[in-house]
């Protein structure tokens, strides 16, 4: 497979997980402290709180749709490169969506992170 | 941060990097996904190995899931990169992959970088905004809790 091929893939990784990402912990922010709502309610209210927000199943849709992206994209490349290079972007992906859709601070040293992870996908991809 | 939380993000690292070099090693198996042969991707389901993959990476979401029930998005991912350095070690190791110099020194980058988020603080969002959602979230349910 081509390295364009291989990048595409990767491109679809960080789509999916990134959207899976965000609405994933906006449901757990909603619920709350899992390891305190267990202590309160028990696991079994656990597990119902988590599988009867729409918005996690949505996210675990992303997710899924994410996991099948990286099974492909696996089939064409090395695990040291997609696998870090996927998780890097969506990292940067992830503190662009966290800023706008979950008003996370993403402060100066978040954003020099970035940075410094871009770098590191780069040499990755050489 | 207590003790629990940090080994919640320690299990996140180590249950992630190990399932993606689990499916790695299955997908080998398989060899490449083309248009030819892409309906019988499911039958990856069956490898041995893409099952120990699929099982980490269902105990790195619960650890995951729970992280983020505590702390930003923004935190609970660069907090955990020391996934990146593990995975290329067990690439090298078990799938015997080619990991060069500039490989290492990207994962060093991209370590340093999350580093700088990493020690900073787990949550961002407005306390104001934290409290009035723990609020209408806990006391509600204490009191139905005690009428039982």
């Amino acid at each position: 497979m081509t390295a364009a091929v291989t990048w595409a893939g990767i491109a679809s990784i960080v789509l999916t997980a990134t959207t899976g990402d965000v609405l994933q912990s906006r449901a757990m922010k909603e619920i709350g402290d899992l390891g305190a709502v267990r202590r309160e309610q028990g696991m079994f209210h656990v597990v119902r709180r988590v599988v009867s927000s729409p918005r996690f199943m949505l996210g675990l849709l992303f997710m899924a749709l994410a996991f099948f992206s990286l099974l492909v994209t696996l089939s064409w490349d090395d695990v040291s490169v997609i696998g870090p290079a996927s998780a890097s972007l969506t990292f940067i992906a992830n503190a662009f969506a966290a800023r706008i859709f979950l008003k996370e601070r993403v402060d100066h040293r978040r954003w020099l992170a970035a940075l410094f992870v871009a770098g590191g996908v780069a040499l990755l991809a050489r | 941060m207590t003790v629990r939380k940090y080994l919640i993000l320690l299990a996140v690292t180590i249950f992630g990097s190990s399932g993606d070099v689990c499916l790695a090693r299955g997908m080998r198996d398989f060899g490449a996904v083309t248009t030819s042969n892409w309906r019988q991707l499911l039958t990856v389901l069956l490898d041995p190995w893409v099952v120990v993959g699929i099982c980490l990476l269902i105990l790195f979401f619960c650890s995951y899931l729970t992280a983020l029930s505590w702390a930003d998005l923004t935190y609970v991912l660069p907090a955990t990169a020391l996934s990146y350095v593990l995975m290329a070690l067990l690439a090298k190791i078990f799938l015997h992959e080619n990991v060069t110099l500039e490989h290492w020194l990207g994962v060093g980058l991209i370590t340093v970088g999350v580093g700088f988020v990493a020690t900073g603080p787990s949550l961002t969002v407005p306390a104001r905004e934290k409290s009035e959602s723990v609020a209408t979230r806990v006391a509600p349910q204490k009191s139905t809790r005690s009428e039982v």
